[in-house]
């Protein structure tokens, strides 16, 4: 427990660290939110002034962390400029969505990769298995945008699934079940466009995991004792080829992340990734910090997560531990 | 030698690209900005062998575009035929910036014109577009992943090797970088950077910012074979006869460490030149009127263009083989230097 309780702490230093680089790149950047006003020639210097004046943005650099971090500790991550109120209402529900997408996505791609990862690992080499991988290496080949964009393009030509936003817009009044059902609709595409570019890496790493724990020593003996062919692979060649798996588990959140950055900002759902985008080009800086903080909150915690479940599952571990 | 073979087929693969790339002028009938107003979104062009009067040809020719301005439409339509012309004089250009000429690999007679994978907006050149889009693209992540290697290798090496308060800082600065997802760490840091910057600035300011956002994984490979190889036994002798760090670390260190990096530098390419066509879309990366692989497939954002012009797609359909190359020298390179001891 020691251990994890020095994991924690480590993960908020490291937080903490990544938030104040964050406002020392931004000291950096030239211009604010309110450039584009300065175009305007109604809008008076003193306007402005008063403006940035009234959102703080004329403090020091040290003076507006000191506000940040007050108002992060209760809760509100700063000000968006942009939308006019706290960042963190608005990151909330952006990083539900997202989870929402990335969860699913992930538990439709393991769903995928474990079973077709088993048996391409069981029959490895054989000619089914070449084919398999080259399929699968093609798929690793298109780029993560064009695949989007296919997704894209197959709901608007064939109007099996609607595009854009997780609810469809006459829907606000009705139930909570005929709600779910609705956002589940919308979730398809996304989710299985996000899980269609994760799949073969995980695929990939399901099978080597696999074809190690099956051509080890120990599977050689629990094979000549006879133990029946499934419960082997799956009672003793699974567990044993967790800790890999766990690990890829913990080191895909990011790339997963990323990945789903770009599938909500073609695909529009709202999530994490447009407002990032939205923000980057507008300069609503406190919510870009905002956002890179939330992620990388997930990756850590994902990571924790993961230690937490290595932890649980590898006993070698725990007897060290 | 299955190994050699698959390397050997992918580099030589890539090489045609980037010498396609490189002499983007010659291949490319056309220059990337030049525009013919009067045919936005046309098709690729049809190249036939056999003419209205079922003669046949043995060079390719295309037809002028009818012209619609003046036409009446009870005349009956004389389309005049032109055949592909190799080796044409046209637009002047530059080769790696330096060289001028002006010879085409191919190109028709005026006012007729050959559009390869169509045209976009402004009735530009698709094809010619996509080549000299290679250029940027391919020449971005080249740079960019090159940074990152060296930037990473140098800080990882003095890590490993001198360790103390230098290995605690880079170790803790690997930790930062490797926090948040690489295209938030992306965003955030695009964000702090000016928007609206000249062309080649935003080129280099794009190659800076992906040079330093994927240092820390190389660093934190590199350190670690330093870490272990400053131990062995040749190094410990070099080190008794009296070599300097400096010799230590260029003669006997880093060569070890040269598989890992050239490992790294061909995984990042591939994801940099991803990174700058994703960046590129989202309207950060390299600005109009320069074309690059992001630029073009940003087009495909607009509604219309995504429903009605399927031609828009042809670049994108052509990205994938390069891919599949990339990875194949990765794969090769990273199956090889695991099997070989370190």
């Amino acid at each position: 427990m020691r251990y994890f309780a020095r994991r924690l702490v480590h993960a908020l230093v490291l937080l903490g660290a990544l938030s104040f680089v964050s406002f020392l790149l931004l000291e950096a950047a030239p211009g604010d939110y309110f450039d584009e006003m300065r175009l305007n020639p109604e809008i008076s210097d003193q306007t402005i002034a008063r403006l940035r004046a009234s959102y703080g943005l004329d403090r020091p650099l040290l003076v507006r962390y000191e506000r940040w971090l007050r108002s992060t500790m209760h809760g509100q991550m700063g000000y968006s400029v942009a939308y006019n109120e706290p960042v963190w209402p608005i990151l909330r529900v952006r990083a539900r969505n997202t989870l929402v997408l990335a969860g699913t996505a992930t538990a439709l791609a393991w769903l995928a990769a474990i079973p077709f990862g088993i048996l391409s690992a069981v029959k490895h080499d054989s000619l089914g298995d070449r084919i398999g991988g080259f399929v699968v290496s093609a798929v690793l080949a298109v780029p993560e945008l064009v695949i989007c964009l296919a997704m894209l393009v197959l709901a608007l030509r064939t109007g099996w699934f609607p595009v854009g936003g997780m609810e469809s817009a006459k829907i606000a009044g009705s139930s909570f079940w005929s709600r779910l059902g609705d956002t589940g609709y919308h979730l398809v595409l996304p989710a299985l466009g996000l899980a269609l570019i994760t799949f073969p890496v995980m695929l990939r790493h399901v099978r080597s995991a696999m074809i190690e724990s099956l051509e080890s020593p120990f599977l050689r003996v629990a094979r000549a004792h006879g133990i029946p062919r499934m419960r082997l692979l799956f009672r003793y060649a699974l567990p044993a080829a967790a800790n890999p798996l766990i690990s890829l588990f913990s080191f895909s959140i990011g790339t997963m992340l990323s990945s789903s950055l770009l599938v909500e900002v073609v695909l529009s759902w709202p999530g994490l990734g447009p407002l990032l985008v939205e923000s980057t080009l507008s300069r609503d800086l406190y919510v870009v910090v905002g956002g890179v903080m939330l992620s990388s909150m997930f990756v850590i915690g994902g990571s924790l997560l993961a230690d937490l479940a290595l932890f649980a599952s590898d006993p070698r571990i725990r007897v060290r531990g | 030698m299955r190994y050699r073979n698959k390397l050997g087929a992918a580099v030589l693969f890539l090489m045609l690209i980037h010498g396609l790339a490189l002499f983007a002028g010659f291949f490319a009938p056309y220059n990337f900005a030049e525009q013919t107003r009067d045919r936005p979104f046309a098709p690729p062009t049809r190249l036939h062998f056999v003419d209205d009067q079922g003669r046949t040809h043995l060079v390719p020719f295309v037809y002028d575009a009818a012209d619609m301005s003046d036409s009446s439409l009870h005349a009956p339509v004389t389309r005049s035929l032109r055949p592909i012309q190799f080796l044409v004089r046209g637009t002047p250009y530059k080769i790696a910036g330096v060289f001028s000429a002006n010879v085409h690999l191919f190109g028709v007679q005026e006012p007729a014109r050959i559009f390869l994978f169509g045209t976009d907006a402004l009735g530009r050149d698709q094809f010619s577009r996509f080549l000299y889009g290679a250029q940027i693209s391919l020449m971005a992540g080249s740079l960019a992943a090159g940074l990152s290697v060296a930037l990473g290798g140098a800080l990882g090496a003095v890590a490993g090797f001198y360790g103390g308060h230098i290995d605690e800082c880079v170790t803790r600065m690997t930790e930062l970088f490797l926090a948040a997802p690489w295209l938030y760490l992306l965003l955030g840091v695009r964000a702090a950077l000016p928007l609206h910057v000249p062309e080649w600035q935003s080129f280099v300011l794009l190659v800076g910012v992906l040079g330093l956002i994927g240092w820390a994984r190389p660093a934190r490979l590199v350190r670690g074979i330093v870490l272990s190889v400053k131990e062995r036994q040749f190094v410990l002798a070099a080190r008794g006869f009296g070599a300097s760090d400096a010799h230590l670390l260029c003669r006997h260190v880093l060569p070890e460490t040269y598989g890992v990096i050239l490992t790294q530098f061909s995984i990042l390419v591939p994801q940099y030149v991803l990174a700058e066509v994703t960046l590129t879309f989202f309207g950060v990366g390299v600005g109009e009127p320069v074309p690059s692989w992001g630029s073009l497939l940003s087009v495909l954002q607009q509604y219309s263009v995504l429903v009605s012009y399927w031609w828009m797609f042809i670049p994108a359909i052509f990205l994938v083989p390069i891919f599949f190359a990339y990875f194949q020298i990765s794969d090769a390179l990273q199956e090889h230097f695991q099997s070989v001891p370190l």
